[in-house]
């Protein structure tokens, strides 16, 4: 009998069920690590079957072309190795090694069950969130069900050649960080390399300036039509998803609106959180009583030494409030539409959005407001303000 | 020829079965002459007037199909194998023909579900099951190109189709036929065939109702005289000469041993699994005969030559001629082959 020693990824992985409904990419998952798991079973009839079926629906889907390659070739001569090629350029080989051992882990992957630490709290008109891990590559979508977060679906994603965090122009890298999506490019204004069109992000955002990080054109796209995915480390930094995702998740983006949080490490929601996000909201309210009261040192106290708006350092910004405040007989303020992000990177970082509707004897207005809070000694502080 | 060179496809068999009824075999045997000396329009000419008379003779069909396929109208050729299939579906030769004139035309799943049911007819059909092999990596080389974006002139998985020449090949169950036409269990399927198909009637038909044909050597049997100009141009005709000959006793250890350590394997292939395979297939046929026509040796230095020559192998089962380079190293005072390529 011929054989097939197929891969030592396959060894190391067991497979477990998993059932729930999914998108369609997801059964095409499913459908690959069936085809190699029959592989590892030496079904290979089953195996080829599997995957011929797979790229009837998808014949752009290089990872399963190989596949195929490869059981075919077992065929006709023993095959020593995954992607057994003859003269195959072996970074590609390489690519389609990774993308085979990131989707097999992903198919393994039950459904979450947990929410992710970074939706603290969703405003009403967020309707759905977006998380991303780049080392599982993975894009989730949750919901936004009254308030609370609920698994939508997930998604295989590439990120850039050179991994997660990026820092400057040109590094190649994905920033890891809270963003939202800044825009939307149809693709009649694209070339094919993007697929159906690109969801910019808001990289580099205050955090990302404030530490001098720089670079720009950090987005969300589709994939170009000779190919149905990219491997997982692939792009300049950008977020690329096959483009029927793309077209799913397009569906439910709002531009300027929907948040997009970037992680090479999910963390899930846990028990330390629901207290520490009432720690942080009625510091929130606390900030807002001290200014409504006119306590101007105590509403100056919610601010960090190291804090800066934009340009604008402490001491000018405590002046300026002083000053200010000084002259008002009364300040009503009130904050809806209240959002909040724990940023990934960054250890008791949390990104807060609202609306702020302010009034006073001499002046009124109503604007969108972003702070960066950050807890120190066991204190929230802000140490980033604006307008969003 | 042309669209089986693609797949390094040599010269094949040119082997016709005779019936012992006069002037049956002798019109199919001249026209097949007439084909294997490249008179395609004559043959052509004689095979139709044979089957203006017997137009539903099998073995005149099958050469028809051969001679309009050597003349380029490869469709033709489909069809008139296609049809066959239909009319003696029990017999492999026409479906291994279809399978290979699909290959040639790049369509390897047709080609792939011919020889599937060449090999259904006659599970131990050696050639099919090798054609098939060819086909699958024909496929899996696809598969990787679409995988990979690999360059189109990428040829490392050039394949061996061959084309039957011969609708009865000189195989055991011909024999068996020939020997044995009353043997019912095992090879009860061969004599139906035969049966089915011969012209005349049962009772004409003698005891031994097949003559298979001995192939008229196409080339010269011995090599052809190189003058040795100098000591290693001797050393290293005698060595392809030696090897040659281990081919042909099928004496698989001493075959191998004239391959080097370092021997470039076909594809890069493990040493031992390429050692594996060839112990097969040179165990496989009942008897396998290498010749080497028109050798050149090319001396690069006093330790490094290669050779250039004509192949012509005949097994049991399949006849094939080819160019063929070996290139030889002189290690220990022994002549080993370093790399065997196929081809021009």
């Amino acid at each position: 009998m011929r054989f097939l020693s197929l891969p030592a990824l396959l060894s190391a992985l067991c497979f477990a069920p998993c059932a729930m409904a999914e998108p369609a990419s997801r059964d095409m998952e499913q459908s690959l690590a069936k085809s190699l798991q029959a592989v590892g079973n030496n079904r290979l009839d089953v195996a080829l079957n599997e995957v011929d079926s797979l790229l009837k629906l998808h014949p752009n889907f290089k990872l399963a072309q190989l596949v195929r390659g490869d059981l075919l070739m077992a065929r006709s001569k023993p095959i020593s190795n995954f992607g057994d090629a003859p003269n195959a350029p072996a970074d590609r080989v390489q690519d389609l090694r990774e993308e085979a051992n990131a989707r097999l882990h992903r198919a393994q992957q039950q459904q979450p069950i947990a929410v992710p630490k970074y939706l603290w709290q969703l405003d009403a008109q967020q309707r759905y969130a977006v998380v991303v891990d780049t080392s599982k590559s993975t894009l989730y979508l949750y919901e936004n069900v009254k308030g609370e977060p609920r698994y939508v679906a997930d998604y295989y994603i590439s990120v850039g050649k050179k991994g997660a965090d990026k820092v400057s122009e040109g590094d190649q890298k994905t920033p890891l960080g809270v963003y939202f999506v800044d825009e939307h490019i149809p693709s009649a204004k694209l070339t094919d390399f993007y697929g159906p069109g690109a969801y910019p992000l808001s990289y580099p955002n205050e955090w990302d300036k404030r530490l001098g990080r720089n670079g720009h054109g950090i987005w969300l796209h589709g994939t170009p039509s000779d190919t149905y995915s990219r491997p997982p480390r692939a792009s300049n930094g950008c977020v690329v998803l096959s483009n029927n995702d793309f077209t799913h998740l397009g569906k439910n983006l709002q531009v300027g609106v929907t948040p997009v949080i970037i992680t090479n490490h999910m963390e899930w929601s846990d028990e330390t959180d629901a207290s520490e996000r009432s720690s942080l909201l009625s510091s929130i309210e606390q900030w807002r009583n001290d200014w409504e009261s006119r306590k101007t040192e105590n509403y100056l106290a919610h601010y960090a030494r190291d804090f800066s708006a934009g340009n604008t350092a402490f001491s000018d910004f405590a002046q300026q409030k002083r000053k200010v405040n000084s002259g008002k007989t009364w300040i009503k303020v009130k904050l809806s539409r209240l959002s909040v992000f724990p940023y990934p990177s960054q250890q008791g970082l949390v990104v807060v959005n609202f609306e702020q509707d302010y009034s006073s004897n001499n002046l009124s207005n109503r604007m969108l407001k972003r702070q960066y809070w950050m807890k120190r000694d066991g204190r929230w502080q802000i140490i980033y303000e604006g307008s969003a | 020829m042309d669209m089986f060179n693609k797949f390094g496809l040599g010269a094949l068999v040119c082997v016709l079965i005779s019936f012992a009824v006069p002037g049956y075999a002798d019109d199919i045997q001249d026209a097949n002459k007439l084909f294997k000396q490249g008179e395609t329009s004559q043959a052509l000419e004689k095979v139709n007037t044979f089957l203006a008379g017997k137009p539903k003779d099998a073995q005149a069909r099958f050469l028809k199909g051969l001679i309009v396929n050597e003349q380029g109208d490869s469709a033709e050729a489909i069809k008139i194998f296609t049809d066959l299939t239909d009319d003696y579906p029990e017999l492999p030769e026409p479906y291994n023909n279809l399978a290979v004139l699909y290959a040639g035309q790049g369509q390897y799943e047709k080609a792939k579900v011919a020889l599937e049911m060449a090999i259904r007819t006659h599970p131990s059909y050696a050639t099919a099951h090798e054609n098939l092999g060819d086909i699958y990596a024909k496929m899996a080389s696809q598969a990787y190109d679409r995988a990979l974006q690999l360059d189109k002139s990428n040829t490392s998985t050039q394949t061996k189709l061959a084309l039957i020449r011969d609708l009865f090949s000189k195989t055991p169950r011909t024999t068996k036929v020939a020997t044995a036409p009353t043997t019912s269990a095992p090879v009860a399927a061969a004599p139906v065939v035969v049966a089915s198909i011969a012209p005349a009637p049962p009772a004409a038909v003698p005891s031994k109702p097949l003559v298979v044909a001995t192939p008229e050597p196409v080339a010269p049997k011995t090599p052809a005289k190189v003058e040795p100009v100098a000591d290693i141009k001797a050393e290293v005709l005698k060595a392809t000469r030696e090897w040659a000959a281990a081919w042909s006793s099928q004496n698989s250890g001493k075959y191998l041993s004239f391959y080097a350590k370092d021997f470039d394997t076909p594809d890069g292939m493990a040493r031992g699994a390429w050692e594996a395979q060839r112990k097969e297939r040179i165990a496989k046929p009942k008897s396998i005969e290498v010749e080497v026509h028109d050798a050149k040796v090319h001396e690069q230095d006093n330790r490094h030559a290669s050779v250039s020559f004509k192949q012509s192998y005949r097994a049991s089962h399949l006849k094939t001629s080819s160019g063929k380079t070996l290139v030889w190293a002189k290690n220990d005072g022994h002549w080993q082959i370093v790399e065997e390529r196929t081809g021009k």
